[in-house]
């Protein structure tokens, strides 16, 4: 099946609202879009909408925070990490307040509404700011995992969201281990793909006719590293692939691991290159973008 | 209220705001100096924080928004005998009284403020949160008359106003000056009374360096139901040292030994 990730945390946000009444959710006129409008309905009076003031929307959450609520707060990503970053910075993560900032329409799939709203950026951003978790679901289930993750850990949290549809690539059943890096398919010893997101998806598509292993990098913050090392140490070539920005993403992260190390494997970045997105249907914009298991295949196989 | 007493606490906690800021040579002696007189009157006047409900948050809160004046909330936790920390280490490396307040270094600290317009953002988050917990605590915050060119302060009245948070009192110190000069002259935020009443909130003119005024305005506020309180507050920066008063080049200047000396003379007693 495939399913939206924002639609998934909806359904999660519901939930969780009903059964923590220390839960509070904030949005910023997007309810219908990042589909907080489901927690809204489960139960109005834990959810305020700040209007289109996302600046306002984080330092709101700053304060219930620091009166012992958890915090849900939700806008598109462009907004939610880059509007309200300094917010973030400083009523947030400087003073470790518990708000989970979930943000949904991140990266190109935004698709339609163009490079205003396509956040490339937003990982970036979020992984400079000491405190701060990041976390990158890759189908519905992990998000509904993740969502009842960030709600048990304290302090800042961003997850990360998109728009459209994406394949599943786990089920109800799985039980996930947010403290690991996830080995989805094992390959054979030549090619590691570390994805984030929706590129995971891409990743499994692309590596059978590779015989690539395949890596869901799905806590970008606090990393994995010690499984990234050995991921790296024992495969000829890694590719690392993200529907974000090549600075400052998945990319910079496995980079800054291998610099650490003496390990020498080449590392190649599949990412969005220092550049604006545009507007299209979203399968369209992935594709020009080179964000598909076809290029992927081609890129890896030189 | 006994007014002696308090201008008596407002008086060590001016000599001690100077104290911080020339042991530092560094710090916001202006607007310090000249938001005293409200720290006071919320301390020990209008607050039901003490020491045995310092470290909680069931108990009013105050968000310093204006968070560079940081020397006169350290001076006024300390003289309010909630803070146990060494004052002429202000500033300096290892102390916990940091530049700007640090909510987790100091538990009086009700929210870790600097980057200006944020503090007001947060106490309506507080007093959402009091709301919530059918808490009737009253939650303060004091900021700038230029601190109001941040647009987040009216996207947090507008909040405020929306959800009714009634227990939410603003205090806008207006003393006319920032760093560069003249409110005025720098952008023109005034009137803060009338754009206020605009966004709905219930507004009220004091001196903010008079108790009597600050006591009626806060009276007001308290009395104030289904909108929150904005309290004009005019204030003269660098109230009580001479040649500090109404001057913004003692914004965020601190004083050499000469000027030292002059401070003391000048907050030598209860005038």
């Amino acid at each position: 099946m495939a399913q939206e990730t924002r639609v998934a945390y909806g359904e999660r946000l519901a939930e969780l609202i009903k059964e923590n009444e220390n839960v509070v959710v904030l949005d910023a006129d997007l309810t219908k879009s990042t589909k907080t409008i489901e927690a809204k309905k489960a139960c109005p009076e834990r959810h305020f909408n700040a209007g289109i003031a996302e600046a306002n929307m984080m330092g709101m959450a700053a304060g219930l925070a620091a009166s012992g609520k958890t915090v849900f707060a939700s806008s598109f990503a462009m907004f939610a990490s880059g509007r309200a970053w300094e917010i973030i910075r400083n009523s947030i993560c400087y003073p470790n307040l518990n708000v989970k900032v979930c943000a949904t329409h991140s990266g190109l799939s935004v698709g339609e509404d163009g490079a205003s709203h396509q956040a490339c950026e937003d990982v970036a951003i979020m992984r400079a700011l000491p405190n701060m978790k990041i976390f990158v679901p890759c189908d519905q289930y992990e998000t509904k995992a993740m969502i009842d993750y960030v709600a048990k850990i304290d302090g800042p949290c961003y997850v990360r969201m998109g728009r459209g549809k994406v394949e599943d690539v786990y089920n109800e059943n799985t039980v996930f281990n947010f403290d690991k890096v996830d080995v989805l398919r094992k390959g054979n010893g030549d090619v590691v793909l570390f994805a984030m997101g929706l590129m995971v998806q891409e990743a499994l598509k692309a590596a059978e006719e590779l015989d690539a292993t395949v890596v869901n990098v799905s806590v970008i913050k606090p990393a994995d590293e010690e499984d990234i090392k050995e991921l790296l140490a024992s495969h000829k070539r890694a590719y690392t692939l993200e529907e974000h920005s090549v600075i400052g993403g998945l990319f910079s992260l496995v980079s800054e691991v291998k610099a650490r190390t003496s390990i020498t494997t080449p590392v190649t970045p599949i990412a969005v290159n220092d550049t604006f997105g545009e507007s299209g249907k979203m399968a369209d914009v992935l594709k020009k973008y080179g964000l598909t298991a076809e290029h992927i295949k081609e890129v890896v196989n030189g | 209220m006994d007014v002696n007493n308090l201008k008596q606490h407002a008086l060590n906690i001016r000599r001690n705001i100077v104290k911080m800021v020339y042991a530092a040579q560094s710090g916001h002696p202006g607007g310090s100096l000249g938001a005293a007189d409200i720290l006071t009157y919320l301390y020990f006047e209008e607050m039901n924080v003490n020491k045995d409900n310092v470290s909680s948050t069931d108990r009013d809160r105050f968000i310093l928004s204006k968070g560079h004046c940081s020397p006169a909330l350290y001076a006024t936790l300390s003289e309010a005998g909630l803070m146990d920390e060494d004052l002429l280490k202000f500033r300096q490396l290892g102390s916990r009284l940091q530049g700007h307040p640090n909510m987790n270094y100091i538990a009086g600290v009700d929210m870790s403020t600097g980057s200006l317009g944020q503090g007001i953002s947060c106490a309506v988050g507080m007093a959402l949160a009091n709301k919530l917990d059918n808490k009737d605590h009253r939650v303060y915050a004091l900021c700038g008359d230029g601190e109001s060119e941040e647009g987040i302060v009216w996207e947090a009245l507008m909040a405020a106003c929306h959800y009714k948070l009634d227990d939410l009192c603003v205090i806008f110190d207006q003393n006319g000056l920032q760093i560069d000069g003249n409110v005025q002259d720098v952008i023109g935020p005034l009137p803060l009374l009338d754009k206020a009443k605009a966004f709905g909130a219930a507004t009220v003119e004091c001196d903010g360096n008079d108790f009597e005024s600050l006591k009626n305005a806060f009276e007001f506020a308290r009395q104030t139901k289904g909108v929150p309180t904005v309290i004009i507050a005019h204030t003269v920066k660098g109230k009580g040292v001479s040649y500090m008063e109404n001057n913004y080049a003692w914004h965020g200047a601190a004083p050499k030994e000469e000027d030292f000396k002059i401070a003391m003379e000048d907050l030598k007693e209860v005038r």
